[in-house]
């Protein structure tokens, strides 16, 4: 980085954040720092959801994730457009006519204050956990861009982002989020201009869509029914409906995005411009690390990402030796399958369909003994296979070969988008913590200004907690897909709970909250117990709100008919 | 601060025309913007279909 980036990089942090602070000066009432000031239109409602989703995480992992799995994560936002217009249709009248601050306000008023409890409770701590794993998204380009120990950076960024959520809240995160998005969108468009123009002068987009193709890195849907395969498009259009219908419906930290809109029109607007948007913008991040896949096999990419960390392990003095031969044995490798795939093009270019499939036979080949080297390298990093460098490859590329000014501005995209998420993350959990626990159970008669103090404390508190789980933290998965997984572990219960408040009049408080103690109890045992490849983590979804659903039906058939709920509470 | 109790409920009426209307010029109702978004979707599907199938 020169002088001209960081020029870039400051100029777009700050005036982003000076403008937050100026928009939502002199709002000091609880209820518009939490959720907004209720007047928000449908287009920045639309920006803010996406924002927040789309974190950090989304633009430094998922290219990763295109490079390293190809296409077939997308069928994972499968879910998204029934998902939003479900919520759209049932979700939102209920929660703006019941005019709710947090969502599990609703489980109190349509169960009990333990339903209420235990839907916050569970909320909070898959929240926090997973503002751990957020936090790693800035700490990694840190890392990278100066060569920092990561848990120096977690530390740096995680500080950042407490006081830029404490001084703004609710208002100051949708404000600001649809400049965040501008910047994000901008360095993405700039990024994928600059891999375009990198690529081989020779190599046209039809011959590097060509070659991803043959390396199975285009295979986007897949119609096997297979629970243990994590992405189809079975479990794309089943049980990531589930797991979108908890994030979108029942997560804080978007529930409180569309209900600051200004009328149920604006929040369904903006729920459908993502359920519209999302999945050809999920497809452009996920093609990038595709074609950023196929821009390393002609130029050598490090055996390890994190150069950091091979760096670190090659320190020892055991280590030394072995990881220099690795990289030679690298290099080989790479400097055949280069050839192999210049042979493969060739072929192809002169139309001589045995030669091209003779060649692409070799090259598929020769890739295989460049991704066992690549293994082994993992495991000469951690011998575990904890570790990962693919949330490594992207910052890899902006680094070493984007001109200075654009470096400047990709880094400023990551800490927009990190910000955005980050903010909106622990807002949610100082709100709900208010809200749903300290007002609801400590004290009940304090004043505004206590309130909007303790919520402000408590933003502070889940912050410190989120920068203490992620410096614990040694990640196997690459980012997006632990965000998910850990979100897999915990929605069952929250969305199930919202399921049967919505469609089962019959069922009350005590029965609901039993059968979600028994589905987040059979979610558990399935995540330790069972591996991934027999039960992939998406369909704890579906598993656990069924078992929900029958075990409460079953308590409340013991239990004989509870009071009937209020009519308001209720889909129609 | 208000307890949750407390917080006035929008008028129904005024909530039924807004579940009502959609204010968008050809997508008149609810049902015609989920149709859409719907469609979308299995475009969406079918262009990925297709990409994964010339290349493969």
């Amino acid at each position: 980085m020169n002088a001209l980036d960081w020029l870039v990089l400051l100029g777009a942090i700050l005036s982003i954040a000076v403008y937050g602070v100026w928009h939502t000066r002199g709002r000091h009432n609880t209820e518009t720092y939490l959720k907004g000031a209720g007047d928000t239109r449908w287009f920045v409602i639309g920006l803010s959801v996406m924002a927040t989703q789309a974190s950090a995480v989304t633009f430094l992992s998922t290219p990763g994730q295109g490079f390293q799995g190809g296409l077939g994560f997308v069928q994972f936002y499968f879910g998204i457009p029934i998902a939003l217009i479900i919520i759209a249709a049932i979700f939102v009248p209920i929660y703006r006519r019941l005019n709710v601050i947090t969502a599990y306000e609703y489980l109190g008023r349509r169960f009990d204050a333990k339903t209420r409890l235990l839907g916050a409770a569970v909320f909070l701590l898959q929240r926090a956990l997973g503002a751990g794993l957020t936090i790693y998204a800035p700490a990694i380009v840190l890392s990278k861009v100066f060569g920092w120990p990561l848990g120096a950076t977690i530390l740096l960024s995680g500080i950042i982002v407490i006081v830029y959520t404490t001084s703004g809240g609710s208002d100051a995160v949708n404000a600001t989020q649809k400049y965040q998005i501008a910047v994000i969108f901008a360095g993405m468009m700039a990024a994928f201009a600059i891999l375009l123009l990198k690529l081989p002068r020779d190599l046209t987009v039809p011959d590097a869509l060509t070659l991803a193709g043959g390396l199975g890195k285009l295979n986007a849907v897949d119609f096997s029914f297979d629970l243990g395969k994590r992405y189809t498009i079975w479990s794309g259009v089943i049980a990531a409906t589930f797991h979108m219908l908890a994030y979108f419906g029942a997560d804080q930290s978007q529930v409180q995005r569309y209900l600051s809109g200004a009328s149920v029109r604006e929040s369904r607007l903006g729920l459908m411009f993502n359920a519209a948007l999302k999945i050809p913008m999920q497809f452009s991040i996920l093609i990038f690390g595709v074609l950023l896949f196929v821009f390393y096999q002609f130029e050598k990419p490090p055996v390890y990402f994190d150069q950091v960390a091979w760096h670190e392990s090659a320190a020892a003095a055991a280590q030394a030796e072995k990881m220099n031969a690795l990289d030679q044995k690298f290099s080989a490798a790479f400097e055949t399958q280069r050839e192999q795939l210049r042979a493969w093009l060739a072929a192809r270019h002169a139309h001589n369909a045995t030669a091209e499939s003779a060649a692409r036979a070799a090259a598929t080949k020769a890739h295989d003994r460049v991704e066992a080297v690549r293994q082994e390298a993992r495991l000469a990093v951690d011998a575990h296979g904890r570790r990962n460098d693919t949330d490594y490859i992207f910052i890899t590329f902006i680094l070493n070969y984007f001109p200075h000014g654009l470096i400047g501005l990709l880094i400023a995209t990551f800490f927009a988008a990190a910000l955005s998420a980050k903010a909106a993350e622990l807002n949610a959990l100082g709100s709900a913590t208010t809200v749903d626990v300290y007002r609801h159970v400590v004290r009940r008669d304090a004043t505004d200004a206590h309130y909007l103090r303790a919520s402000r404390w408590f933003t502070v508190f889940w912050g410190a907690m989120s920068i203490t789980f992620a410096l614990c933290l040694t990640l196997a998965e690459n980012l997006v897909q632990a965000v998910n997984i850990l979100g897999a572990i915990f929605y069952p219960v929250i969305l199930s709970l919202f399921i049967v408040g919505f469609f089962f009049r019959r069922i009350g408080g005590t029965a609901v909250f039993c059968g979600a103690l028994a589905a987040q109890i059979l979610v558990l045992v399935l995540f330790f117990t069972v591996p991934d490849s027999r039960i992939s983590y998406l369909w704890y979804n579906p598993i656990g709100c069924v078992v929900c659903l029958l075990v409460s039906s079953l308590v409340q058939t013991i239990r004989g008919p509870d009071r009937e709920p209020a009519e308001d509470c209720s889909a129609p | 601060m208000k307890s949750p109790s407390d917080n006035p409920a929008p008028a129904v009426a005024t909530l039924e025309t807004d579940n009502a209307v959609t204010g968008l010029p050809v997508l008149r109702t609810w049902r015609m913007v989920y149709l859409l978004v719907l469609v979308l979707f299995v475009v969406c599907v079918a262009l990925l279909l297709i990409l994964e199938r010339t290349f493969s």
